[in-house]
């Protein structure tokens, strides 16, 4: 039991911070542009299979870097010449835009790599397991994981809180006009922060896709989930996204390890043969298998009692 | 009669135009499609009731398409095992329910926001719902769906809707119902207070109305009209699946709609209509038929914000007064450029295509019937000249084009001017 709970809560906290790098980039271009990037998830996507591109070639680590950069660079890309021309139609024009943007990535992806599952590998440097709990082996590579998601987020508070580009940003946030009225260029401020959001999570896609299937699938499958942590954590808020981030991670690791169902925790209070057949898919679904949905209960819920969600400020 | 002739002549004519369609395009091919096309129709101007008429972007609408379906097809068989004399052509109305019954259900959590926070809303509905039809196999039938047997019902007439061609009359005429509702529903205060909530919800709560409850009754009343388009699917496919009413269906319609056109009421028809003979005449010829969506898609958003629809209706000063042939020239010009554009781009696609997805077949193929070799130069080199050309020469022309009609509006202005002065 302790096994479960141990292991569970570091793979919970580990998809959350993963989640979080993600989650990140997409609040900080929210709560500047006011538009939600649907494409998010497809950087993501592109980041895993940029990394594994580059870790066939030439070797993971090198992928690690120059697959951001490149992600990070086509975001800039698409803030400059895409979004920035589409902002004069207004949100709804630009929420579609990137809503495009996923349908073109995924099937680009689908035309290049295919649509199974890639190869992707752990590098063998980092091929062997960490330590041994009770008696799992976890693998190194997820403590790797791990900690660079955990060394982005401290680097990451550090320029938002600590630096003058960081004061910006947070000026460009709230005050867009007052910014540039100092003399900041703050067109630029807004594509480089969509660029290194894009970066950021191409950055999540090389260390996670080694880990989890790289398939041209994973933005749609992730995205959703996505908008989820934002929503939850509270749209624009930082810190809301973390603690949502984790929230979810834990929620759905450790839905994921248990197997209890309402047939076996009410077993003697089973409803009748007749209603049976009604209740019989609810009755013995496990929560394993709800597990996908739960992110989603966890929405509707948070809208229903806390529509500004866990940190948000702002109704709207 | 002048009178009657206004108000009613667009729906006669169109009553006659889908009564007279089988006897001009009488294939199987063209059957199908065209009953796709009415419940495709139905499906957009109910999503349109939602984004054009009210302001609301939703990304879970087929929700509702699929839950009408499944409803459907649910009645259908009860009405089959149990010998029910209920004929088929009323069926569509437990669809319709249903949607009603979720779309008010759903609607009370997701209405209770506008803007971002609704599309958001809406999307994670829509996961959730399809996430938990996967779970739920005995209603939704899992992976493979429930099917059903149309001819099973009661023979209404002596017809049993067997053949493709009752199916279509069918379709044919739910959806002159749906749409001749629709439309009426623009027409009352109901609707304009939706225009209003859409424009500005602050004044339109300050006039007495509260904006919370307008979207609410204009996404229950929205998911009513998916309802009946679902269950026309499902009366016309004999199956449902989860796929219905998952994310890929919900994407579908919003295309549809952008791409006819939000800002009129017969955008989103005119959008039905092309993306589904385009889904179908695509899909034929390419397995990249996506590829091409998306990007036609993020032209449209791009360039033409207001949708084929709203680009005839700006013509629509220029032919009153008899200005147009000042632009034709400049728009024959933009389409050719266009054209070649897409020429370059869709050999570049197609040669890429045929060099990743299917570089078992090897690199000889044939675009429009020109056989190639996609490994070799020429072709790129061709598709790069065309791809750069006529987007350069696009741009060019576009610009011209919006000179073009700007003088031509100006011009056609004087000329109402001048009519009114002298009469």
């Amino acid at each position: 039991m302790l096994e479960i709970l141990f292991i569970s809560t570091l793979n919970g906290v580990l998809y959350g911070m993963l989640l979080f790098l993600m989650a990140s980039g997409l609040t900080v271009i929210f709560s500047m542009m006011g538009v939600l990037n649907f494409a998010h998830a497809s950087f993501y996507m592109l980041g895993a299979f940029f990394g594994f591109e580059i870790s066939r070639r030439i070797g993971f680590w090198p992928g690690l870097v120059v697959a951001p950069l490149l992600v990070g660079a086509i975001g800039m890309a698409i803030e400059r010449y895409g979004l920035r021309r589409v902002h004069r139609h207004g949100h709804v024009a630009e929420l579609l835009f990137t809503f495009g943007l996923t349908f073109v990535i995924q099937e680009g992806v689908e035309m290049v790599w295919g649509k199974l599952p890639v190869d992707y590998r752990v590098p063998p440097s980092l091929d062997f397991p960490a330590f041994t709990a009770f008696s799992t082996n976890y693998p190194a590579f997820k403590m790797f994981e791990l900690l660079t998601a955990i060394a982005i987020f401290a680097v990451l508070l550090l320029v938002v809180r600590r630096t003058r580009i960081g004061l910006i940003v947070q000026a460009a946030l709230t005050h867009p006009g007052m910014v540039g009225m100092l003399g900041h260029n703050v067109d630029r401020i807004f594509m480089l922060v969509f660029g290194v959001g894009a970066g950021l999570a191409a950055v999540a896609g090389v260390i996670a896709g080694p880990a989890l299937v790289t398939q041209s699938n994973m933005a749609g499958l992730l995205g959703p989930i996505l908008f989820v942590v934002v929503v939850v954590g509270g749209l624009g808020s930082l810190g809301g996204a973390f603690l949502a981030s984790l929230l979810i991670g834990l929620l759905q690791t450790f839905a994921v390890a248990s197997n209890a169902s309402l047939a076996g925790l009410l077993g003697p209070l089973s409803p009748s043969a007749k209603q049976q057949v009604f209740l019989a898919d609810i009755w013995n679904v496990t929560v394993a298998q709800v597990a996908p949905i739960l992110p989603y209960l966890l929405l509707v819920l948070i809208l229903i009692f806390r529509p500004r969600g866990l940190m948000g400020r702002r109704e709207s | 009669m002048k009178n009657f002739l206004s108000t009613f002549g667009v729906w006669i004519v169109a009553a006659i135009v889908a009564a007279c369609l089988p006897q001009l395009f009488g294939s199987g091919l063209a059957l199908t499609s065209m009953s796709l096309m009415g419940m495709m129709i139905i499906f957009s101007l109910s999503y349109n009731m939602l984004l054009g008429q009210t302001g609301l972007l939703s990304f879970g609408h087929a929700v509702f398409f699929g839950l009408g379906g499944f409803f459907c097809v649910h009645a259908m068989n009860d009405v089959a095992a149990g010998k029910l004399p209920v004929p088929l052509i009323v069926v569509p109305l437990a669809g319709a329910a249903a949607g009603l019954v979720f779309g008010a259900l759903l609607g009370w959590v997701s209405t209770r926001r506008g803007g971002t926070a609704f599309s958001m809303i809406t999307l994670g509905i829509g996961e959730l719902v399809a996430s938990s039809a996967l779970i739920l196999r005995h209603f939704f039938g899992g992976e493979e769906g429930v099917t059903t047997n149309r001819t099973d019902l009661a023979p209404l007439f002596g017809l049993n809707f067997g053949p493709q061609l009752q199916v279509y009359y069918l379709i044919a005429a739910w959806c002159l119902v749906s749409v001749a509702a629709m439309y009426a529903l623009t027409r009352t205060p109901f609707g304009r207070i939706c225009n209003a909530v859409r424009d500005n919800p602050e004044r339109a709560a300050f006039i007495g109305y509260d904006p919370q409850a307008v979207r609410f009754l204009s996404f229950t009343l929205s998911g009513l009209f998916a309802g009946i388009a679902g269950a026309l699917a499902a009366i016309n496919f004999e199956i449902m699946n989860a796929g219905q009413l998952g994310a890929a269906q919900s994407g579908a319609v919003i295309l549809m709609v952008f791409i006819g056109g939000v800002g009129t009421f017969a955008g989103p028809i005119i959008g039905a209509i092309l993306v589904t003979y385009l889904q179908v005449a695509l899909s034929d010829v390419t397995d990249a038929w996506q590829l091409y969506f998306g990007l036609l898609f993020i032209g449209m958003v791009m360039f033409v914000p207001e949708g084929i629809a709203g680009l005839l209706l700006r013509q629509q000063p220029l032919l009153r007064e008899r200005q147009l042939h000042r632009v034709v020239p400049f728009y024959a010009l933009a389409l050719l450029a266009g054209l070649v554009t897409i020429a370059g781009l869709s050999l570049a696609i197609e040669m890429a295509n045929r060099l990743t997805a299917h570089a078992g077949d090897g690199p000889k193929m044939a675009f429009l019937h020109v056989p190639l070799n996609a490994t070799s130069v020429l072709p790129w080199a061709i598709a790069a000249v065309l791809l750069v050309g006529g987007g350069w020469l696009f741009l060019r022309a576009a610009r011209a084009s919006r000179n073009a009609y700007d003088t031509a509006l100006a011009a056609s202005l004087a000329a109402a001017l001048a009519h009114r002065s002298n009469a």
